[in-house]
């Protein structure tokens, strides 16, 4: 295990400098995350226009690994639809938890600076709470949603 | 930084004789030898531990208060006499006193259930304390909720001590119990009990003890002490895990009901009537944990060899040492700074996440908890979502706080 790996230089500048922080007011729909295991909480909010995100941001606090995760997520969804989102998720959820999953730069862009998460098992609660938030917020639900 | 800080030096205490006790402690972990800094969440065990439940698996086993067999009365003569070993740990009046149980957590819901629920009516109230673990809360509001009982808690001060002045306050005519932590997981606090016991006792309320960090670090002596309960874990004393004890003034636990039902807590059973066993087999419904009351016996057996006094005074040496250590590092701030401490030290970091420190740290071996600790009440109050927390045994050296403070400031420069 290599902390460098994990903490990469994109990951720690986006845990210095998170992008996309902060309240969306109007949001078209918000969801709330926490992971009871560390305390990261935070919040996600979206405006769509149809069926593209046109604006997501979010706020909270979290561990390094959380809030950077949650800074790419709001750049990376930014202009995409509803599906083409899933279909970055279930990529990025196959970066994080496969040994064996190809990380394709070309695909996930920054995002694959989370790919050394997957050496810290203990992690990928981190880094996907603000996926499942999102799904949460797209589902339009607001109970809380939890990793556990 | 660290030639300013002295290291003392503890003549009469041979930490590198008892390291070789713990197996465990040989472990490399991600290639650095381990430095165990989590005792407070669980200890590490002794050889004498692992033998004692070893040899008693290959040698004595059987159930026990069942048959007339000779392994059966070797089981059950090996297990009462467990409880014998910590009524004398404890000094308990008598071993009708000792009732095991899983744990501490079980052991405080036995009295929530079986003491207070059948006492409790609407508007009476529970007495707890802002620093305690969900273990101390959790069990009170499920008691409150159904019986119409009220939780009253006793506010904490910004070193994370109980507010004096707050609980005379609080206390009165409608208390009916009082649960107070013996010492705080997630600050360290040693609580003087004493005194909160003493105001209770001149108005007849009972007090319950939560000693699970206590027992570990200190001598406790439940009859000096005047406390009605007193619960705590094996796991934290070098003892096995899945067993713990509930010492209980033996009027009161004569007049609870038993709260679990089954073989062993009965005397006669028909389908008209059951008579229920004497103290202390009435709590303790179906096959015990004889293996681990053997286990925590020898536990008790090899720190009573160590002397608790001896345990403490070093212990104390290295939290002296350890928190000069940490508050040297910039930015770090510790949480729980209260004088009367026992050997744990939380605390943040400016612009790191407990839980990355908790990451980088084990990348060096060093093993910290990091989280709410079962108290997120105390984090809230002090505003942090998280800590990490190292706590210190008589099994630590002061090397190993050099080597966390050296990981520790790896930590800085990669995120600080």
């Amino acid at each position: 295990m290599d902390l460098k790996d994990l903490y990469r230089d994109v990951i720690v500048d986006h845990n210095r400098h998170p992008r996309n922080f902060g309240k969306l007011d109007p949001a078209d729909a918000h969801a709330d995350g926490f992971n009871p295991l560390c305390g990261d909480r935070l919040t996600v909010y979206v405006n769509l226009d149809g069926e593209n995100i046109e604006e997501a941001k979010f706020e909270g606090s979290g561990c390094a690994i959380s809030v950077a995760s949650a800074s790419l997520l709001t750049e990376a969804v930014k202009g995409k639809s509803r599906a083409e989102v899933r279909e970055l998720f279930d990529e990025v959820h196959a970066v994080l938890t496969q040994h064996d999953a190809n990380v394709d730069p070309s695909r996930l862009g920054k995002l694959a600076a989370l790919s050394g998460v997957r050496e810290f098992p203990a992690r990928v609660k981190c880094a996907s709470l603000c996926w499942h938030t999102l799904n949460a917020a797209l589902d339009r639900a607001t109970a809380p949603v939890t990793t556990e | 930084m660290s030639a300013a800080i002295g290291r003392p030096r503890s003549v009469d205490f041979d930490v590198a004789r008892i390291r070789r006790d713990f197996p465990i402690l040989n472990e490399q972990v991600n290639g650095k030898p381990l430095v165990y800094l989590d005792s407070a969440a669980s200890s590490q065990r002794p050889r004498a531990v692992i033998e004692a439940i070893d040899n008693y698996y290959e040698h004595d086993h059987a159930n026990v208060h069942r048959g007339v067999h000779t392994l059966s009365q070797r089981a059950t003569d090996a297990y009462e006499g467990a409880r014998e070993t910590v009524r004398g740990f404890i000094n308990a009046r008598s071993t009708r006193e000792i009732i095991y149980v899983r744990g501490t957590t079980e052991a405080i819901n036995l009295v929530a259930q079986s003491y207070a629920r059948p006492l409790l009516q609407p508007g009476d109230e529970i007495l707890i304390s802002a620093l305690e673990h969900h273990a101390n809360i959790v069990p009170w509001q499920i008691v409150c909720g159904q019986t119409g009982a009220q939780l009253k808690v006793i506010p904490i001060s910004q070193t994370g001590e109980v507010d004096f002045a707050a609980f005379e306050r609080l206390i009165g005519p409608r208390t009916r119990l009082l649960a107070l932590a013996h010492i705080s997981n997630a600050l360290g606090t040693i609580v003087p009990v004493e005194r909160f016991i003493a105001r209770a006792k001149e108005l007849k309320i009972p007090v319950l003890l939560d000693g699970a960090q206590a027992v570990p670090h200190s001598i406790v002596d439940v009859q000096a002490l005047d406390c009605d309960f007193y619960c705590f874990s094996a796991h934290k004393m070098v003892g096995p895990t899945g067993i713990g004890v509930l010492y209980g003034r033996e009027s009161l636990l004569e007049a609870m009901p038993p709260w679990q039902g089954g073989g062993d807590m009965i005397l006669s059973v028909t389908f008209e009537k059951t008579t229920y066993n004497q103290l202390p087999w009435k709590f303790e419904a179906g096959t015990p944990d004889i293996a681990g009351a053997i286990g925590m016996a020898a536990g008790i057996r090899y720190l009573q060899g160590i002397g608790m006094e001896r345990i403490a005074a070093y212990e104390h040496e290295l939290l002296e040492y350890a928190t000069a250590r940490l508050s040297a590092i910039p930015g770090l701030r510790i949480i729980g700074t209260s004088p009367h401490k026992a050997a744990v030290v939380s605390f943040t970091m400016a612009g790191i996440h407990p839980h990355d420190i908790g990451t980088i740290l084990d990348t060096e071996g060093v093993a910290v908890r990091t989280g709410h600790h079962c108290a997120m009440p105390v984090m809230d109050f002090f505003k942090v979502p998280a800590t990490a927390r190292a706590s210190l045994s008589f099994y630590n050296t002061f090397e190993e706080i050099d080597r966390l403070v050296a990981a520790l400031e790896h930590a800085r420069k990669l995120l600080g």
